[in-house]
C-alpha cells in the first residue's frame, strides 16, 4: 500500500502533472534550450538534479524554517544547487556547458523547482519529497527531450548525431526562435486532445 | 550611437522575450488583458533597472577584487529576491488597484528569468554601468512591447473559436510564435 503511493508520487510527475504539458511550468529554458536533443537532454539532467536536491533539503530543514522567510531560505538552497551544478558541468561537458550558457545559472528561476519546493516538498516527508523530485525533474527531461528532437528532426533532419534525411529538406524555422513557440504549441494540443478522449 | 545599437537591438533584434526566451512565463500569465500587461511591463521595467545597477556594482567591487564570482548565482538572486519585495511594499502603499490587479505575479518578478538573465548578460557582454542601464530599460521597453501586443492580440482572440484541444497554453503558445516570426523581420538591423 505505501509503497504504491511511492510509485505515485514518482509517476505524478511524468504524466498526469508533466511540469511542462499540463502544469506549463518552466516555459524559459524550455523553448530555449531544445534546438537540439541532446540540448534538451542536458538542460532536463541538470535541472533534475537541482530538483531532487533541492526538495531532500528542503523537506529535511522544513521544521526549522520560519514561515516568514522560507521562501528567501528556498531560493537560497535551489542557488547552491545550481552553483554546484554550473560548477561541474563547466568542468566535464564544457561544450555542454556553452552551448547551454546563460541557462544554467537561470535554473535557479525556473518556476518548477521553486513551486514543488513551496507545494510539494515543505509539507512531505524526504522520501517523497525526492521521489517527486525526481518524478517531475524526469519528467521535465522527457518533455525536453520530445521537444528537442522534434524541433531538430523537422529542422535539420538530425537527431542525437542520427541522419534521417539530408539538410536541404529541413525546415530551418523549426531550430529558430519561433519554431519553439508553434512546436510546442502543438504538442501541447496534441496532449490536450489525447487527454480530454 | 552604441547606446541607440544598444536600445535597437534589445527592442526589436534580439527581443528578450521572442528572441531570448527570458521571462515567458508573465508573457503567457499575465496576458490576457492590455491593462494588467501594462501594469506588469511598469514593474518589470522597473525592478530591472535597479537590479541591474545594483548587480552590476556588487559584481565590480565585491565580487570580482574578492575573487567570488561563483557566488554570482546567489548574490545576484538574493539582491534581486530583496528588490522586489520592496517594489511589492511600495506598490501596496501607493496603488492599492495595481497591486490588487497584479496579485500573485508580483512575487513572481523574482523568479521571472528575465531580470536574473538581465543582470548576468551585462556581466557578459562586458558593458560598462552606463551601457548597462540603457541596455537593462531597453530591454524592459522590448519586453513591454512584446508583451503589450501579445495582449492586445489575445484580447481578440478570446471571442474566437476555437478546436477543443487548442484552447488555452496551444493558441497562445503559436500566437506568439506568429509574433515572434514578425520580429524576426528586424533581424539585420544591427550587426
Amino acid at each position: 500500500m505505501n509503497k504504491n503511493s511511492n510509485l505515485k508520487v514518482f509517476l505524478n510527475g511524468f504524466i498526469k502533472e508533466n511540469p511542462i504539458f499540463v502544469l506549463v511550468l518552466g516555459m524559459c529554458p524550455t523553448l530555449a534550450t531544445t534546438s537540439s536533443a541532446e540540448n534538451g537532454l542536458g538542460m532536463g539532467l541538470a535541472t533534475t538534479f537541482v530538483l531532487f536536491g533541492s526538495n531532500v533539503v528542503v523537506s529535511l530543514i522544513k521544521s526549522i524554517i520560519p514561515d516568514k522567510v522560507r521562501i528567501p531560505s528556498y531560493i537560497v538552497i535551489i542557488a547552491t544547487f545550481v552553483t554546484v551544478v554550473e560548477m561541474v558541468m563547466q568542468a566535464f561537458v564544457p561544450a555542454l556547458y556553452e552551448s547551454l550558457g546563460l541557462f544554467i545559472p537561470l535554473i535557479v528561476v525556473n518556476c518548477i523547482v521553486l513551486g514543488r519546493a513551496e507545494a510539494f516538498a515543505s509539507k512531505n516527508s524526504v522520501l517523497k519529497s525526492s521521489l517527486d523530485g525526481l518524478g517531475m525533474g524526469l519528467g521535465f527531461a522527457f518533455g525536453l527531450t520530445l521537444l528537442g528532437s522534434m524541433r531538430e528532426i523537422l529542422g535539420t533532419g538530425k537527431v542525437f548525431g542520427l541522419t534521417l534525411f539530408p539538410d536541404k529538406y529541413g525546415m530551418l524555422i523549426f531550430v529558430l526562435a519561433p519554431g519553439a513557440f508553434i512546436a510546442l504549441g502543438y504538442l501541447i494540443a496534441v496532449m490536450n486532445k489525447f487527454k480530454k478522449v | 550611437m552604441t547606446y541607440i545599437l544598444i536600445f535597437i537591438s534589445a527592442v526589436f533584434v534580439n527581443n528578450i522575450v521572442l528572441s531570448q526566451f527570458l521571462g515567458i512565463c508573465p508573457f503567457l500569465g499575465v496576458s490576457k488583458k492590455i491593462d494588467t500587461a501594462l501594469g506588469m511591463s511598469a514593474a518589470v521595467a522597473f525592478v530591472m533597472t535597479i537590479a541591474t545597477v545594483f548587480t552590476y556594482i556588487i559584481q565590480e567591487y565585491v565580487l570580482e577584487p574578492f575573487n567570488i564570482g561563483f557566488l554570482q548565482t546567489i548574490t545576484f538572486i538574493l539582491i534581486i529576491a530583496a528588490l522586489v519585495q520592496m517594489v511589492e511594499i511600495i506598490l501596496k502603499k501607493v496603488s492599492p488597484p495595481l497591486y490588487q490587479a497584479l496579485g500573485v505575479f508580483l512575487p513572481l518578478i523574482t523568479t521571472n528569468c528575465a531580470i536574473l538573465g538581465v543582470a548576468i548578460l551585462v556581466i557578459q557582454k562586458d558593458f560598462n554601468l552606463l551601457q548597462s542601464v540603457v541596455f537593462a530599460i531597453s530591454t524592459a521597453v522590448g519586453f513591454g512591447l512584446a508583451l503589450i501586443l501579445f495582449a492586445g492580440i489575445r484580447e481578440q482572440l478570446s471571442m474566437v473559436k476555437l478546436p477543443k484541444g487548442m484552447e488555452g497554453t496551444p493558441i497562445s503558445l503559436l500566437t506568439a510564435g506568429l509574433l515572434a516570426m514578425a520580429f524576426m523581420g528586424f533581424a539585420g538591423i544591427v550587426k
